[in-house]
């Protein structure tokens, strides 16, 4: 895990990531400027770092409704703005990207950060990007393996000869500059199903899984998948840190805290997705065994510390400002991380 | 209530015909019913690429936009080499999991031969059942003989039809009140 910067004696990680939505508030109706929202999402970084919070991360969409495709950019200054919380992407897309040149931004993010980047690369679930970028949707999968891989390989060989179907062949190239320690962190995105995680694991990279709603046993499946094909690809499973991303709301019951959420869920899904949420699917989000982190402080650390029992996961994530949500809201759910949640798992999944 | 009249082929003019009266139905019984009739032989639809609905642009972005939207969907279609033909399975390919969540489906069926009788039973109802649709479960089913150029000739034929529109009607206003009840339980 040490490759992974993850100490497990310290507990499971606990962090915050935005896709970087960009939506009205459905109660206004109203929705802040970009300049805005990139800024409140700086903020909330600066807020989750400084309550201790071990990651924070953002993602690229190449359409509307989203605010931050340059996500390495809005990444950089969040560097600056932090001291100690790890920075990720999450997801970057690499098949629409020249894996050269995202190495390069960040690796350089790590050097502004002294040591606090990752990446995790993604094919992209909305997929307008690829008629933005000149791509071909029929590639979607060949395009995100090959320049995965490529991407791995720089992050392992300062020196690189490479050749394959979608960029030049590089020879005997040197992509500068090097992260502080010589590499970063590099995961794969998973979105839940095991398809995809069995990938990640043959090729021994660690796992980004994504869920949206239903039983966490579910998405056990996949986490057992992504074990065994590791297993099978010759790597230690033990070693390959799993981390779990998705919706997260805590509020002082859980009744307030589904009222508080599902507006910004709904409407907000409605726009990017063109489906809302039924209310009967979200109402079993508060169930202690359902995947989703509503409710209250308390039963928030029992959900998540159930779904550690069942993934033995290293790292948990939470998305708490899709759809608009105000940001005094952000603000208390990060003192209540801080000052109620985090304490408990840390106590009670730190590893003697 | 907004209604969506799917004529579902591109080739022949008994399913079209058949949907020409069923939108004279719906106008006559529920003048307030906001309807559209898509005839999929005026569209140029794109093959399904797996993209989400609302990145289409065009002929395939407004026809799947419009049928998300709908709160009831009257499907007509003839049956081909024992199937429903690819211009409705398209259709179906391009929108999401899930989109006829909320949505009655109902079924009007043209075919040259009895034979096709159970086509929808077998291979139309399971889409929509996959598809969450709330199905009504009697549809309409017309024989060729039934037309003579461009015309329907039974009478028995429009009377099915005017239930079809009233049992499509009936059911949308019945789900609706059920769900908003449902909700509003919820209180969130």
């Amino acid at each position: 895990m040490e490759k992974y910067r993850i100490d497990q004696s310290k507990g499971m990680e606990f962090g915050l990531y935005t896709l970087g939505d960009h939506l009205p508030n459905p109660l206004t109706g109203e929705r802040i400027s970009a300049e805005q929202r990139i800024h409140e999402i700086i903020e909330l970084a600066k807020l989750a770092d400084q309550a201790g919070l071990d990651f924070f991360s953002v993602g690229e969409s190449h359409q509307e409704y989203f605010a931050t495709q340059a996500h390495a950019v809005v990444l950089s200054a969040i560097a600056q703005a932090t001291e100690n919380i790890k920075i990720a992407s999450s997801s970057t897309i690499i098949s629409t990207s020249d894996p050269v040149r995202v190495y390069e931004n960040f690796a350089t993010l790590d050097l502004i950060s002294k040591g606090r980047a990752e990446l995790v690369a993604g094919r992209a679930s909305r997929i307008g990007l690829f008629d933005l970028l000149g791509y071909n949707v029929r590639d979607y999968e060949e395009l995100f393996e090959e320049k995965f891989d490529l991407l791995r390989k720089i992050n392992e060989e300062e020196v690189v000869n490479w050749s394959g179907e979608y960029r030049a062949s590089l020879k005997n190239a040197k992509v500068l500059p090097r992260p502080k320690n010589g590499s970063l962190p590099i995961w794969r995105a998973v979105g839940g199903s095991p398809a995809s995680a069995i990938k990640a694991g043959y090729a021994g990279v660690p796992m980004f899984m994504a869920h949206l709603g239903g039983p966490a046993s579910v998405f056990k499946r996949t986490v057992d998948a992504y074990r065994e094909a590791a297993e099978r690809g010759g790597f230690d499973p033990t070693e390959l840190p799993i981390a779990t991303a998705g919706f997260f709301y805590a509020a002082d019951t859980s009744q307030q805290a589904l009222k508080d959420l599902y507006p910004h869920i709904n409407e907000g899904m409605k726009k990017t997705n063109g489906q809302g949420f039924p209310k009967q699917h979200f109402a079993q989000g508060v169930d202690p065994h359902n995947i989703m982190n509503i409710g209250s402080p308390q039963e928030i650390i029992e959900k998540i510390l159930y779904q550690h029992e069942l993934f033995g996961h290293q790292r948990y994530i939470a998305q708490m400002d899709f759809g608009g949500m105000p940001f005094d809201k952000l603000r208390k759910n990060i003192e209540l991380i801080g000052t109620e949640i985090l304490p408990a798992i840390k106590k009670h999944t730190a590893k003697k | 209530m907004k209604i969506v009249a799917l004529s579902g082929s591109n080739v022949g003019s008994k399913t079209r015909t058949a949907m020409d009266y069923t939108m004279k139905a719906i106008h006559k019984k529920n003048p307030e019913a906001d309807v559209t009739l898509i005839d999929l032989a005026e569209y140029d639809v794109q093959f399904s690429d797996g993209r989400n609905y609302l990145e289409y642009d065009g002929d395939t972005g407004y026809v799947t936009k419009t049928i998300m939207e709908a709160d009831a969907i009257i499907i007509g279609t003839p049956i081909f080499q024992a199937s429903i033909p690819a211009t409705l399975k398209n259709i179906f390919d391009l929108l999401p999991v899930n989109a006829l969540r909320d949505k009655v489906v109902s079924i009007l069926v043209t075919a040259g031969s009895q034979k096709h009788y159970l086509v929808v039973e077998h291979q139309l109802k399971p889409i929509l059942g996959y598809m969450k649709a709330e199905i009504v479960q009697t549809y309409v089913f017309i024989e060729e003989v039934n037309f003579y150029r461009k015309e329907i000739t039974s009478d028995d034929v429009f009377l099915r039809i005017d239930r079809l529109v009233e049992d499509t009607v009936v059911l949308t206003e019945t789900y609706t009140k059920i769900r908003e009840a449902k909700e509003a339980e919820y209180d969130f």
